[in-house]
């Protein structure tokens, strides 16, 4: 009634009219909004009487619109001591939803809600344990401190229930106590620590949860319980599976030693036996290892892997997480396809793991590799999941596949989601910082995108090759100039800012143009953004310090309009350099160091992946998801130096005898233990470690996964036969320890051939699955395989199996065989170093090779026409007296396929005779060059002629090296013609068709040019084109069209070359080839050459 | 774990609030709201946002944003899996999960959250065990209850929230006993704008419709198992004895469950049973763009191609698209410039073709992408990586079951670059 006095009040006399008139029809339109008001007051009114009512299907219906107002959001609150009274309803329904109201309220109306509570402690008692457990729940959900006590009695009470439901009950009741009052935790954790010892696979989840909360860092409550969650875990609800995962990682990396160390020790010896065929020695060593695995940390691993097949895509992820940061480097491979069959899910799912994959992928390239088709990017993804894609295919990218990688990197820019374009110019930055061999390919590509018709695709391209050119400095003015040429087209300041950035930077490359530059600047300054400003500002100081002769009034007007600008930053930037350049009286001290300071050769920036940090967070944790560390994260710690004790993890009391079971019989008993083990057989089999003893085994046949009954009948039987065991000795379980244990190898060795036979399998196929390298195809070898390693390590003190040993040598050596063929007849095994890097599964490698070679019908041959156009590389005059000649003899490179073959004529027309003429330092120092031997001694007026080969990378940069002799070092450099870095290939004209329809696009660059008409006939444009180009003529059965085939030296790209005649001596030129740039230089020496007469 | 749970729909209302611990305020979803505003599709929305206090993790489905608040570390995983689990057992309840369906049935809603969760921690999820706690409205059963008052809510704790086989409900009975399974396979493919093929994958369900008295325990095996590269499996199935001799032995839950979800080897070859030729350009200068599609059926091992629907989404610059197909129908909608083609089942003999003009926006630059084509169709009786099932025993239990199987091939995310 109170309320209604109120609205009175405030709603005056004409509304106080409309009320009375509230019951009438009509109402004028006026206070419609007060009726409305008032209709809600009057419908709480009503709901109250209800719930006053005696019927129960009223107050049920008035509660039902309660909840629903609750659900909206609206403020039931003051309906507290109507709907309090029905809390013990007989009727089940309306004593649900009056909970839900008391459970939303209750802090609110503290004292209204202490009403409740001896209801809800007679429920307590009640023989349903549906009702005791709803009790509790809502019990312990009313937050009012005055009750903690109660809580508390209720909470250990419930605790001993006898249905494990109520127990699950009491272990979320925990948590919600511990947030009500923290000053119950050492009470809270004796009944959690009560509940760890539960059997139940129910509580097991919630308790662990509740230890979580409570106290994540009373570690020792675990150990007891460690190997009885392990077992359980099969069985856990699996909201529960994952957090007693999620735990149990913490939990072990506090107590075992760190696996990984094993594995250096694993590659070293593999790499040894690699070079050496010496596999006795490498026995020995395998033997010698230092590392053991702890047989729990096994038992957890092993425990965890089948539910890397569940439907709960939270299960998976943990269980992928613990694999990364517990087990064995070569065991974590397990995982791969688990994560990317979750591709599969909610776009939601995608995300968090696809952000996993991202931090895996940078330290575990090898792990996604095989699977990388599945990032390719759809259309149909959202933007997040695309950028997440790209940088994954960023990680995985390498020597072998990035020529794959960058053709889907092509269809990616052209997408019409800019904000992903623009991601994938900086992917492709990215490659090409970190994979040397592309970088030109990329830095081409990417000028060849600054004429894209989207700004933001430039801006981003002109931002990435800044970074480039910056990483890789050498002479690219040519890239600066076609720069300096779109400037007046980019608008985008960041774009501009680079451009700028850049002239300055070089300047001293690129003389006339960047004052050019300044002078446009110097007329826009005003009206540019500030940015771009500052680095008018930065470009004007460094050609005043250059070039000062022709910049210096263009300098001095930009400082002046700098020093009035509105931007505080540039005026101080403005009176900064005008010191600093500018000498005057006063600030002459830094103005000596100008050029040092402004010209300071600069660190290149370090393009790397945005997960790069990430994974110092747990994987699959909030924190990794956001890169922040969360609210309630727990770090995982390093790895103890050494173990802790492992005995704590040890049970003494066997499982209690049971008084139901029934007296079985001797014979039944081995018949029923037989079959449990040929059940567990192969999983024992193949994971080992079963000197975890009696409790392990009793256990594990809970976890075998039967139906219930037979499962208790088993560990019924299991537990006669212990305790028959415990009737011969007090502490009988050191000793059914051993005798489980010495029971299982003889099952061991009478299965051991069939399991030999299993193993057999997979061993194959993984050996086809990987090729080059060798650490990373014995870390992969299946995980069976390598188990059954660790296995015969921890036994080897027992006769076991040196046979085993011994075959899985064999089977190594025989991967071995295949791995050096292989190497054989990979192409171009130099463009690598170092052999690691090649971690290239064979599959991908494979089709890496078939994407780009095609098919083995179009082979590369030796050209038919050898120029002997000679070029200059020393004169004799700055030579003293040695001079030197080289050309470009078209032959295949003896040394290296991927190098150019180059033959040099040493002539001495010096009086003396030389020394010791050699190959010295070479620039850049990455330049893999095969000298010519050193020539002790040339005489006066004779001449030699000597080979070298020269792997320029598909690029005409020029090498760079000097030339030795006794006294003198001479730097010499060698230029290619484009036209020199291919080599022929003959294909039949279909092919060459079908080629030519793959390299559309980008790939192609065409011309139409006016031929000189002596040029015309068939021959003399072959004369001409062979001149130029070291390709190869497809023979054509069209007259007006002339196709002519090559392949790149180095990457063994292909290069087609069709020229179709037309009328009055005009012709069109096209080339395609995946070396966009090679193509367009390519171009330009064709039509020179067919051009002239 | 999870705090509240805010439903907002698409046009940003909050429609409902569950709190499982003390309650927050909704004023916590404007952090959301913003990274909304952000983003320019609905789909955008990043899952996992970061405010002050509080962590939001939302996913979208049904077209109405389920955003649960997290106050402190909990695998994101968990959260979402738990999420999309309401949604697929509200579907389940009501057939359709949409905010009518949920406005409709608050009452029931809110029993399940409360069912779900106990203090931020999932409790029953099984829908099985649901269903006995709270029984799905019906018609019939509401006027029921409202006659004699009795209600939706069991007064039992469900048995299975108790036994070994917790998503199984005991004291089953049908007079018809049947169990069907559906052989459902997707083809995931990325097709180049040359034709070949540049990733394809098979990823396939199982989907069961079991309706068996008593506690049957089932076992199906397969022709070629070793089809199945990767699998996962439903709780019931048994790990080891899949491991051991490929086999699925398991005792089902009552009614609709997805028993296997797999992945067919990559080392397999995957037939692509369609194929697309299309000529799609757009000539600088003009503002006329020719568009120039024909569908037709290869590798289909002579079943029909049908429910073909073809979709593509135009560049920004098409104005409007006048088409002429085959057969079938098309739409084109200028505002979201998406292109369907209808088609229905492809004819061998007369090959579905769409051709025609598009029109430019006058002055536009040329687009510089051409448009990617998404298919969907459907092969009914086959499925393409080959998979047999081999038979299906019943165990435990004395009756004759009808059982049938039925295979499926659909499109996945099917994609032709043109």
């Amino acid at each position: 009634m109170s309320t209604s006095v109120l609205y009175n009040d405030q709603g005056g006399a004409e509304a106080a009219v409309e009320a009375g008139l509230e019951s009438t029809p009509t109402s004028s339109s006026t206070g419609a909004a007060f009726r409305l008001v008032h209709a809600d007051f009057k419908k709480n009114e009503d709901l109250k009487e209800m719930l006053e009512s005696n019927k129960e299907s009223l107050k049920l219906d008035a509660m039902k619109r309660i909840v629903e107002l609750i659900a909206k959001g609206k403020n039931a609150s003051e309906l507290f001591p109507a709907v309090v009274k029905n809390v013990a309803s007989k009727n089940i329904e309306l004593k649900k939803l009056v909970y839900v109201y008391l459970v939303r309220y209750a802090e609110e109306q503290q004292d209204l809600a202490l009403l409740s509570i001896s209801t809800f402690q007679r429920a307590l008692k009640d023989p349903n344990q549906l009702i005791r457990a709803s009790a509790l729940r809502v019990l312990s959900s009313i937050r009012v401190p005055i009750i903690v006590p109660i809580m508390m009695l209720a909470i250990k009470e419930a605790s001993a229930d006898l249905s494990p439901y109520v127990r699950k009950t009491a272990a979320h009741a925990i948590q919600k106590l511990y947030s009500l009052d923290q000053d119950q935790k050492e009470q809270l954790i004796e009944v959690i620590e009560k509940l760890l010892k539960d059997k139940s696979t129910l509580v097991a989840g919630s308790v662990v949860m509740a230890f979580e909360e409570v106290c994540p860092d009373r570690i020792d409550l675990i150990h007891k319980n460690y190997r009885k969650l392990c077992n359980l875990l099969v069985d856990v609800e699996e909201w529960g599976q994952v957090v007693i995962i999620s735990m149990l990682t913490r939990y072990a990396r506090t107590q075992f030693t760190s696996p990984w160390k094993e594995d250096a020790m694993f590659d070293e010896t593999n790499e040894k036996a690699f070079y050496d065929s010496d596999s006795e020695e490498k026995k020995d060593q395998v033997k010698a290892g230092p590392y053991v695995m702890d047989p729990d940390h096994r038992l957890l691993l092993r425990n965890t892997k089948p539910l890397l097949q569940s439907r709960n895509t939270a299960v998976v992820m943990s269980v992928a997480q613990l694999y990364w940061h517990l087990a064995p480097k070569h065991e974590v491979n397990i995982v791969t396809k688990s994560l990317v069959r979750l591709l599969r899910s909610n776009r939601e799912v995608q995300y968090i793991v696809l952000q996993n994959i991202a931090t895996m992928s940078i330290q575990r390239k090898g792990m996604f590799e095989p699977f990388m088709k599945s990032f390719y990017v759809r259309s149909t993804d959202s933007t997040h999941i695309k950028t997440l894609k790209l940088e994954i295919l960023t990680n995985l990218a390498n020597e072998a596949n990035i020529s794959i990688i960058l053709r889907e990197f092509q269809t990616y820019v052209k997408s019409q989601d800019k904000a992903f374009a623009a991601a994938t110019i900086q992917a492709i930055g990215r490659c090409a910082t970190n994979i040397s061999e592309v970088t030109d390919t990329c830095l081409n590509g990417l000028v060849l995108l600054l004429s894209n018709r989207d700004e933001t695709v430039v801006a981003e391209s002109v931002v990435v090759i800044k970074k480039l050119l910056q990483t890789q400095p050498s002479q690219r003015s040519e890239i600066i100039k076609h720069m300096a040429k779109l400037f007046d087209s980019i608008t985008v300041p960041m774009a501009r800012a680079s451009i700028l950035w850049l002239m300055g930077e070089y300047c001293e490359r690129v003389p006339k143009i960047a004052p050019d530059v300044l002078r446009k600047m110097a007329k826009t300054f005003t009206a540019e953004e500030e940015i771009v400003k500052l680095q008018t500002v930065n470009l004007a100081a460094k050609l005043y310090l250059t070039n000062s002769k022709q910049t210096k009034l263009l300098t001095q007007y930009i400082l002046n309009l700098g020093k009035y600008d509105q931007n505080y930053d540039i005026r101080d930037r403005t009176r900064f350099i005008r010191q600093l350049i500018v000498p005057s009286e006063q600030g002459g001290a830094l103005s000596k160091y100008a050029r040092r300071i402004l010209l300071a050769p600069k660190p290149a920036p370090v393009l790397e992946s945005a997960f790069k940090d990430r994974d110092h967070y747990q994987l699959g944790s909030l924190s990794h998801s956001l890169n922040i560390k969360a609210i309630g994260y727990q770090e995982l710690s390093d790895w103890p130096a050494v173990a802790p004790d492992q005995s704590v993890r040890n049970v003494e009391v066997i499982e209690p005898v049971k008084e139901w079971v029934p007296l079985v019989g001797k014979v039944k008993k081995s018949k029923s233990d037989s079959k449990f083990y040929s059940d567990d057989e192969d999983d024992k089999e193949e994971e080992g470690s079963d000197s975890s003893g009696s409790e392990d085994s009793s256990s594990s046949s809970s976890s075998s996964g039967e139906s219930g009954s037979e499962s208790e009948e088993e560990s019924s039987e299991e537990s006669e036969k212990t305790s028959s065991d415990s009737g011969r000795s007090s502490s009988a379980s050191e000793e059914s320890t051993s005798e489980s244990k010495s029971e299982q190898t003889t099952k061991k060795k009478t299965k051991k051939v069939p399991q030999e036979k299993k193993s057999k399998p997979p061993a194959a196929d993984s050996s086809s699955d990987e090729n080059g390298n060798a650490p990373v195809a014995q870390a992969s070898s299946s995980s069976s395989e390598s188990s059954s390693g660790s296995e015969s390590d921890s036994e080897g003190d027992s006769d076991s199996d040196p046979p085993r040993v011994q075959k899985k040598v064999e089977v190594k050596s025989k991967k071995e065989v295949s791995l050096l063929d292989l190497c054989d007849f990979t192409p171009a095994p130099t463009n690598a170093p170092k052999p690691v890097v090649l971690s290239s599964s064979l599959l991908s490698d494979l089709q890496g090779l078939s994407l780009s070679n095609v098919s083995s019908a179009i082979q590369v041959t030796t050209s038919s026409f050898s120029p002997v156009k000679t070029h200059e590389l020393l004169h004799h005059m700055t030579g003293k007296g040695l001079s030197a000649k080289y050309h470009f003899p078209r032959q295949p490179c003896l040394y290296q396929p991927s190098m150019v073959a180059v033959q040099i004529i040493l002539t001495n027309s010096s009086d003396h005779s030389l020394e010791e003429i050699h190959v010295g330092g070479r620039s850049p120092a990455s330049l893999n060059i095969h000298c010519f031997n050193t020539i002790e001694r040339l005489e006066p007026e004779a001449s030699v002629t000597v080979s070298m080969g020269i792997d320029f990378s598909d690029s005409t940069q020029a090498a760079n090296f000097q030339l030795c002799t006794k006294e003198d070092q001479f730097n010499v450099s060698i230029q290619p013609a484009v036209g020199e870095l291919v080599m022929p290939s003959t294909m039949t004209e279909q092919d060459f068709c079908k080629e030519q329809g793959k390299l559309l696009g980008m790939n192609e660059t065409s011309a139409t040019i006016t031929m000189a008409t002596a040029n015309c006939s068939s021959q003399a444009i072959s004369k001409q084109v062979l001149s130029v180009a070291n390709v190869g003529v497809v023979s054509s059965t069209q007259n007006n069209l002339h196709r002519f085939a090559g392949r790149t030296v180095s990457s063994g790209a292909l290069v087609l070359v069709s020229l179709q005649l037309k009328e009055s001596s005009t012709a069109l030129l096209t080339i395609n080839t995946e070396k966009s740039v090679m193509g367009s230089m390519l171009l330009r020496d064709l039509k020179q050459a067919l051009a002239q007469a | 774990m999870i705090h509240s749970l805010f439903l907002v729909n698409a046009s940003g209302d909050i429609f409902l609030e569950k709190h499982w611990k003390s309650v927050v305020s909704r004023s916590v979803c404007d952090y959301f709201f913003e990274a909304q505003e952000r983003a320019t599709e609905p789909e955008n929305v990043p899952p996992v946002i970061s405010t002050p206090h509080h962590y939001l993790i939302s996913v979208l489905r049904h077209r109405i944003y389920f955003v649960a608040v997290i106050q402190s570390e909990v695998p994101p995983l968990f959260v979402i899996e738990f999420l999309h689990r309401v949604v697929d057992t509200f579907q389940d309840y009501f057939g359709v999960c949409t905010e009518a369906a949920i406005k409709d049935n608050v009452v029931v809603v809110y029993e399940l959250l409360e069912e779900m969760l106990d203090n931020g921690f999932p409790l029953a999820t099984e829908s099985n065990i649901l269903k006995e706690l709270i029984k799905p409205p019906t018609i019939l059963r509401t006027m029921v209850n409202t006659i004699t008052g009795s209600t939706n809510v069991g007064e039992q704790l469900p048995t299975g929230q108790l036994s070994v086989v917790p998503w199984r409900r005991t004291g089953v009975k049908y007079t018809n006993n049947e169990a069907y399974f559906d052989v459902v396979e997707e083809i995931d493919a990325i097709i180049d704008k040359s034709g070949s093929t540049i990733t394809a994958e098979i990823q396939g369900v199982i989907d069961a419709c079991v309706k068996l008295t008593g506690m049957p325990d089932l076992t199906l095996s397969f022709m070629n198992p070793r089809l199945l590269d990767d699998v996962s499996f439903h709780p019931c199935v048994r790990f080891k004895r899949w491991e051991a001799e490929r086999i699925l032995s398991f005792i089902p839950p009552d009614g609709n469950f997805r028993l296997l979800s797999y992945h067919v080897s990559s080392q397999n070859l995957v037939a692509i049973p369609v194929y697309v030729k299309h000529n799609i350009t757009f000539r600088e200068g003009s503002s006329q763009g020719r568009f120039d599609l024909t569908l037709g059926p290869k590798q289909t091992m002579g079943k029909a191609v049908e429910s073909v629907l073809v979709s593509s989404q135009l560049p920004r610059g098409v104005l409007n698209a006048s088409l002429n197909p085959s057969q079938g129908t098309y739409t084109f909608d200028p505002v979201t410039k998406l292109l369907t083609w209808d088609v229905g089942k492809i004819n061998p003999q007369k090959l579905p073709s769409l051709k025609g003009t598009m029109s430019l926006q006058a002055g536009a630059s040329k687009p510089d992408e051409n448009p990617t084509i998404n298919i969907q169709f459907k092969i009914q009786q086959m499925a393409i990586s080959g998979l047999k099932v081999n038979r299906l025993d019943m165990y435990g239990e004395k009756y004759k079951p009808f059982k049938g199987i039925k295979y499926m091939t659909k499109a996945g995310k099917f994609q032709v670059r043109t």
